[in-house]
């Protein structure tokens, strides 16, 4: 028996039904993400690449297919599959520590198991200092962090980012992207990573998923063979440029429609 | 502060230029010196029945409205949760809520008597009928405003239905709850001026009642000023509360 996939999406189709008719988000997706691999969702705006990533959080059922997470199918969202969500979604009337430390409180883990690990995490993501700080008092960067954080301490399996960045200035966003990268180069989670940014897709990810207009296929799946450690100065390089004429040309072609 | 000043010169002046008519309405400085004398007189030897008991009186009404709001309180923030998170609750309980909201608390005084008889139970069902409405309305709201994401997040976190109520979706919901709690401790001081004046015998609302009967308008307007006066402080003190509990916001505010 070979080794179950980290993701592994089987004929997956999710309608909704919005007053009198029924809204075909995605539509017969087959997709496999294996594990330590980061997978970027790549597709014009309203192809359902949310709605796949929500299918794997369990934070919906599709209606048709099988959504499996390690071989298991997806039942209700859980720590093993961390959200990274667009508008961070931190709770409001908790600091910054209480928001991180959310999971394993809940799981009812003792401080002495988890403060370290809180403490390492917010060294990484540069948060020292602003442990006592509300979300209010943060930057949408500075949120962000604190969304990553939250749920890398709860180690999970998969990493689950929707557009994670989309609503930071280019500036925060580039500064984030690095982040990511060292992240990811330290703990080689497996990743699936909605975007609309094709230069975001090529500069974290091993694999580009691409999305045809709705209702959402997978239209193809694109290597991306650059080497790793990525900074942003591989953005500059030819082999880059040709990748990403070439998804442009992909992306394109759904946009015109 | 200049209005509430400007007021009473105007007060004092009608009074005084007879624009209203002579002996019904007192003058602020009658009224001043009644309420001095209610509340710092000596209770016995005078020929007032008022001399010195205000400080008893007052005491009767706040301890109806703190018992009456709290069994408001007690019933309506868990019921207004569950109403919010829950569409069978829901169902099953608000269109009874929403059919009993509209009978004002005065009218359900002959019931309460009827039933309670002239005790302290008949003010206490009544403050707290009338404080319970806006408590239970305004915490449904605030719950069903949960964000979704905010849901999804501490879904996705490990939190099971019981963490989610209390630490994401309670928690989102005080803010609705202390408009809800406010508008309560408004609706309770009319509600026990209007109990005492009818199902019990003591407190502001029976003094005012009984210094109508015996014509001491400067009582009832003193009454008046006392029952404003402590409506103002419990408002305040619910405020600086929400202040202090809902500290995040504040911030949120400034941002």
């Amino acid at each position: 028996m070979s080794v179950a996939a980290a993701v592994e999406l089987q004929d997956v189709g999710k309608e909704f039904a919005a007053r009198d008719r029924r809204v075909v988000a995605v539509e017969a997706i087959d997709l496999v993400i294996g594990h330590n691999e980061f997978a970027a969702i790549l597709g014009p705006s309203g192809c359902g690449k949310s709605t796949v990533l929500n299918l794997v959080a369990g934070f919906e059922r599709p209606t048709r297919g099988r959504v499996l997470v390690d071989g298991q199918p997806v039942q209700a969202p859980g720590p093993r599959r961390g959200v990274v969500f667009q508008e961070a979604a931190l709770f409001p009337w908790y600091t910054v520590l209480d928001n991180v430390t959310f999971g394993p409180k809940t799981r009812r883990l003792a401080p002495a198991a988890y403060l370290p690990k809180v403490e390492s995490l917010l060294d990484l993501v540069g948060l020292r200092g602003f442990e006592r700080h509300y979300p209010a008092e943060l930057s949408g960067g500075m949120k962000q962090r604190v969304g990553i954080a939250r749920v890398l301490v709860m180690e999970p399996e998969v990493l689950l980012m929707d557009e994670p960045f989309g609503s930071l200035d280019a500036q925060t966003r580039s500064v984030m992207q690095e982040l990511l990268l060292g992240v990811w180069e330290r703990h080689q989670q497996t990743v699936l990573f909605v975007t609309h940014d094709i230069e975001e897709a090529l500069l974290l990810a091993d694999t580009v998923v691409v999305m045809t207009a709705r209702p959402g296929r997978v239209k193809t799946r694109i290597p991306v063979d650059l080497p790793r450690p990525r900074t942003l100065e591989t953005t500059m390089s030819p082999r880059f440029n040709d990748l990403k004429r070439r998804l442009l040309a992909l992306v394109r072609e759904e946009s015109a429609t | 502060m200049a209005l509430p000043l400007l007021l009473l010169l105007l007060w004092h002046v009608a009074v005084t230029r007879r624009w209203v008519t002579e002996g019904i309405i007192p003058a602020p400085a009658q009224v001043a010196a009644s309420w001095y004398t209610w509340i710092f007189g000596a209770s016995t030897q005078t020929l007032s029945p008022y001399s010195g008991t205000w400080m008893a009186n007052v005491l009767h009404s706040a301890r109806r409205v703190f018992q009456g709001f709290l069994l408001a309180a007690a019933v309506g923030i868990p019921l207004g949760i569950f109403i919010g998170w829950n569409r069978l609750v829901a169902r099953v309980v608000d269109p009874s809520i929403q059919l009993l909201r509209p009978v004002p608390i005065t009218a359900w005084l002959p019931f309460a008597i009827a039933v309670f008889g002239i005790y302290d139970a008949s003010a206490l069902f009544l403050i707290g009928l009338g404080a319970f409405y806006p408590i239970v309305v305004n915490t449904t709201h605030g719950v069903r405003d949960t964000n979704l994401l905010l849901l999804r997040a501490a879904r996705m976190l490990g939190a099971g239905p019981a963490t989610v109520l209390t630490k994401v979706v309670f928690r989102s919901a005080l803010p609705s709850i202390f408009t809800g709690l406010r508008l309560g401790i408004g609706v309770a001081w009319t509600a026990v001026i209007v109990a005492e004046m009818i199902a019990v015998k003591s407190g502001l609302g029976y003094v005012l009642w009984d210094a109508y009967y015996v014509g001491r308008m400067d009582i009832c307007v003193a009454t008046m000023f006392s029952v404003g006066l402590l409506g103002l402080i419990s408002d305040q003190v619910i405020l600086r509360v929400a202040q202090l509990v809902l500290r995040w916001r504040a911030l949120e505010a400034h941002a």
